[in-house]
């Protein structure tokens, strides 16, 4: 049955809720902390910084991840930057700013008081990981710089280069290293999660299976915080890391764990286009390269002279033709659109056909090449590197592709999902991004999650809730680790034709083309029919070679793939129930006569969390109350 | 398709930690010049799989340069042919249709095989978490203007921070030493303010945390340097003596 969820906001207004939240929360006794266990799955900018937050304040703390050190999660590729709302270049902003602009590109679609929680917090994030040693850009008299961001007219992102990511990643590893060293935190790398154990109502453990052996562990404890990121490998080419997965969440979500929004996905204007079948993923331009780049195609349809042969007037800088006031830094599903639009009208540039230009030509003539180089070497490096083009030379070719995912679990305003005591963190979450994330806010709400709001919150559950003794030999424990043993032993003896890779590409075409930039209600029926058909072939058909007790990629791959072919229908679903277009969800039967987006605020402004039963998916609401902002039309013109 | 290349290889192929390893050939003939390294090592292992093989393992994750996660010797060499560029960023272009490439894990006391091409490098953690951080607990830190830092301190301690800890600098090194990843780090912090209260007690335990992880000592071949896919400099290493000595005479 349906039911309306409660997302426990606070009482107070807007401003205060988070110091309300505070000061009457339960605290757990120092002296007490120690004997709690808490399980945190993933070591990226949430778990990483929850991990060490938490060992810190004294809870014992075992820490997962799949690779080989915690130092390499996904979260170390972020390229451009974090935000925060410190207003050190005076250009205006304020908490307010940063949380209503988060609101506005989310397309209203995000609940109030996460985000301004999170832009709340967002300058604690920067003290903080300027005390730890993260050399952000500076400018010359030794205070910090910023830069602008897609979807803001002030400049408020923080930035190591292009390497901001790797940076506040690599100062959350040191954290949680100092607190590895200390004897606080256990970590097990190489781990794969492969189920929940759920004990009296309350999430108590995990099974995970050690990469290198192949054995299966129990580990359980007080909580478990889900910090896994997000699922855009469904699309099997995204810009997410190889092993970035939806396993483990997924894992909880047929545990009785709600995914929400599970359509809300992210398309970034800026990659280099696909260049060959064998293609594995593809690769972000940072969008601050549209601080300086001006994106243009051809006026003319199949115009194949060279760029630089294109003169002015044949050439078509659409986003500023469209968007005067944005611009080229529109958000970044307006601008993927657009460039959709024009390769679509056969205005695309490159062998494919499937990119546009993204050109520097005028900010070199106008700051110089030394400048494009310091704000953007060794991204014009790693071009060069992929493309063997020169883009000081040449105008780059951009395409968008996969990029991050908006919706996952459900969590209430603690990041509590609805099976009591498993929290989930960071991209793994639905919670502050709405339809459409704006850049730099993904590092800023993970480490937000991390740092500042789950020491809390977790907090408040411990003190508030008694644990009975446990083992790791309840039943509950032997039935899952039973039934992940049957899985990994039927996925070996099936022996079938099909490669995991083969399964895992046609399932990315499919959502790509029905569940991708632009979506209609035939394309997403389309779309549920063959990924159904084609998770029934791989049952039967897939073959995953070697043992399960030595180091096995294919095998940790093919658990991955299962998991997308039963969320890739949800997301078909998800998209197909939602008669709107809001921010990266475009429903082509639901756009203005100038092909804009038109969302229907009197019947979605809602959260569809979905339930898995033994008969299918029940869809839950959380109505989201707009209470200090007004839901306008998103307007960049 | 004038892309197109066949290509051999001759790949390290073991089956565990404990057991004799040794070289394989393979054809790869619709290998392509657009393609990374790693897709070529892709192509190879849809190709096993098919005929009903083991595919070769080899770790890689983000594919872009960052994680660390990839690395082989390619052709006698950390990484590969191309300077400063990480072996799932080096791309087929870089070979010609009929070439032969060997492939072989990296080879270290401190690194032992998992699988294949797969090494433990679980030693580099440690040496981290040995001191490799500066003491800030979360929430109790001061306003981030508060400190300037000139920017040229920055600039090199960022220099040194892009190390991505993948190993390619101990493969490389005779003596297998573990010095620039340790030096770079080192340097980084000792370049910051922030890392000032710690800098005696923190290079004092990483190199000794070095050592006991089996890895050699530095004679300043500098091979390391020459691999590092982030071209990190041996600067860091002198920085990193000279920081010890200080340590220890003081
Ligand atoms: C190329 C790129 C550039 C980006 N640039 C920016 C940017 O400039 N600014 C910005 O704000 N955002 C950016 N983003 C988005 C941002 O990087 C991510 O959203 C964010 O880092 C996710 O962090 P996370 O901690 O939630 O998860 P991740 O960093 O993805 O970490 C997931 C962790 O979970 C572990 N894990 C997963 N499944 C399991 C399992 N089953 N068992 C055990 N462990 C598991 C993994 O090993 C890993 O440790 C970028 C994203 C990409 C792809
Ligand atoms: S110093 Fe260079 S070669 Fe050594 S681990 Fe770091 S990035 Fe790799
Ligand atoms: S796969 Fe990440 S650095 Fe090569």
């Amino acid at each position: 049955m349906s039911t309306v969820l409660d997302s426990k906001i606070p009482a107070g207004p807007l401003k205060d809720k988070w110091d309300n939240y505070k000061n009457t929360i339960k605290l757990v006794n120092p002296a007490n902390k120690r004997k709690h266990t808490v399980l945190v799955v993933g070591t990226g900018l949430a778990g990483g910084s929850a991990a060490a937050t938490l060992a810190e304040l004294g809870y014992n703390v075992k820490s997962f991840c799949i690779q080989d050190s915690p130092r390499r999660a996904h979260s170390i590729a972020a390229q451009g930057g974090i935000n925060a709302a410190k207003n050190y270049p005076n250009d205006g902003d304020t908490v307010w700013r940063l949380f209503y602009d988060t609101i506005k590109g989310g397309d209203y679609r995000s609940r109030e008081a996460n985000v301004h929680r999170l832009a709340q917090v967002s300058n604690n994030i920067i003290d903080q990981c300027v005390a730890q040693g993260v050399p952000f850009a500076r400018e010359y008299g030794g205070l910090l710089d910023n830069r602008s961001f897609g979807g803001a007219q002030v400049s408020r992102t923080f930035y190591a280069r292009g390497q901001t990511g790797q940076q506040l990643l690599l100062g959350a590893y040191q954290a949680m290293s100092r607190q590895i060293g200390a004897g606080n935190i256990e970590m097990l790398s190489r781990r794969e999660m492969l189920d929940l154990v759920v004990v009296d109502g309350k999430a108590r453990g995990i099974i995970t299976r050690n990469l290198v052996t192949g054995e299966y562990e129990r580990h359980f404890g007080d909580a478990v915080l889900l910090c896994t990121g997000g699922y855009g490998n469904v699309y099997y080419l995204s810009t997410n890391a190889k092993n970035s997965n939806v396993t483990a969440a997924w894992r909880c979500h047929k545990r009785g764990a709600y995914f929400a929004n599970p359509c809300y996905t992210q398309i970034h204007p800026t990659c280099i286009p696909v260049s060959g079948d064998y293609q594995s993923k593809l690769t972000l331009m940072s969008e601050s390269l549209r601080n300086d780049g001006r994106v243009w195609v051809p006026k003319k349809q199949g115009d194949d002279r060279h760029p630089q042969d294109i003169p002015e007037e044949d050439r078509d800088y659409y986003l500023e033709r469209r968007y005067p006031s944005f611009g080229n830094l529109v958000p970044r599903d307006v601008a993927s659109r657009n460039a959709k639009m024009a390769t679509d009208e056969g205005r695309g540039v490159g062998e494919t056909g499937l990119a546009v230009y993204l050109d520097f030509a005028d900010s070199i003539k106008r700051l110089g090449r030394d400048v494009i180089e310091a704000r953007y070497g060794n991204l014009f490096e790693m071009y060069e590197r992929i493309t063997g083009e020169n883009p000081y030379e040449v105008p780059m070719r951009i395409f968008p592709a996969v990029h991050y995912t908006m919706g996952g679990l459900w969590v209430d305003y603690e990041l509590q999902s609805n099976v009591p005591g498993l929290f989930v963190l960071g991209e793994a979450n639905f919670s502050d991004h709405g339809a459409n994330r704006l850049g730099a806010s993904a590092l800023m709400q993970g480490l937000a999650d991390g740092y500042f709001v789950i020491p809390y919150t977790l907090g408040n559950y411990i003190a508030g809730n008694s644990f009975s003794a446990i083992t790791g030999n309840e039943e509950a424990f032997n039935e899952a680790e039973s039934a992940a043993d049957a899985r990994i032993q039927k996925l070996l003896s099936i022996q079938g034709t099909k490669t995991v890779t083969e399964f895992h590409r046609e399932l990315g075409q499919i959502i790509w083309d029905q569940v991708g930039m632009s979506r209609t209600a035939s394309g997403l029926r389309t779309a549920i029919d063959q990924v159904s058909a084609l998770r029934e072939e791989f049952w039967q058909n897939v073959r995953v070679p070697g043992e399960p007790t030595t180091y096995n990629k294919n095998l940790e791959f093919a658990g991955r793939v299962a998991d997308f072919l039963e969320l890739g229908e949800l997301m078909a679903r998800d998209a197909l129930e939602r008669e709107e277009s809001c921010g990266g969800h475009f429903r082509e039967e639901h756009q203005s006569a100038e092909g804009e987006a038109m969302r229907k605020d009197e019947d979605f402004t809602h959260v569809s969390a979905w339930q898995h039963t033994e008969s299918g998916h029940v869809l839950h609401k959380e109505n989201l109350d707009f209470e200090n902002v007004q839901l306008t039309t998103r307007s960049y013109k | 398709m004038a892309n197109s290349m066949n290509i051999t290889l001759k790949v390290w192929r073991q089956a565990g930690p404990d057991v004799k390893g040794g070289f394989e050939t393979y054809q790869v003939p619709d290998a392509n010049a657009h393609m990374s390294f790693l897709e070529l090592l892709d192509v190879l292992n849809e190709q096993l799989i098919k005929e009903g093989n083991d595919p070769v393992e080899f770790d890689h994750d983000c594919r872009e340069g960052i994680c660390g996660s990839c690395g082989v010797v390619i052709d006698g060499v950390a990484h590969g042919p191309q300077k400063r560029t990480a072996c799932c960023q080096l791309h087929m272009r870089h070979y010609r249709d009929g070439d032969t490439i060997v492939i072989e894990p990296w080879r270290a006391e401190g690194f032992p095989i998992i699988k294949d091409l797969v090494v433990d490098r679980s030693a580099f953690d440690r040496i981290i978490a040995s001191g490799g951080y500066i003491s800030a607990n979360t929430g109790a830190a001061q306003d981030a203007n508060s400190l300037p830092i000139a920017k040229a301190d920055a600039d090199l301690a960022m220099d040194y921070a892009t190390c991505i800890g993948c190993g390619a600098c101990v493969a490389a090194c005779p003596n297998a030493s573990a010095s620039l990843f340790t030096a770079a780090k080192i340097a980084q912090l000792s370049l910051l303010p922030q890392g000032d209260p710690e800098r005696k007690t923190r290079v004092k335990s990483m190199v000794d945390q070095m050592a006991e992880e089996g890895f050699g000592d530095c004679s300043n071949h500098a091979e390391c340097e020459a691999v590092c896919p982030k071209g990190i400099s041996i600067s860091s290493i002198s920085r990193m003596r000279r920081e010890y000595v200080k340590a220890m005479t003081d």
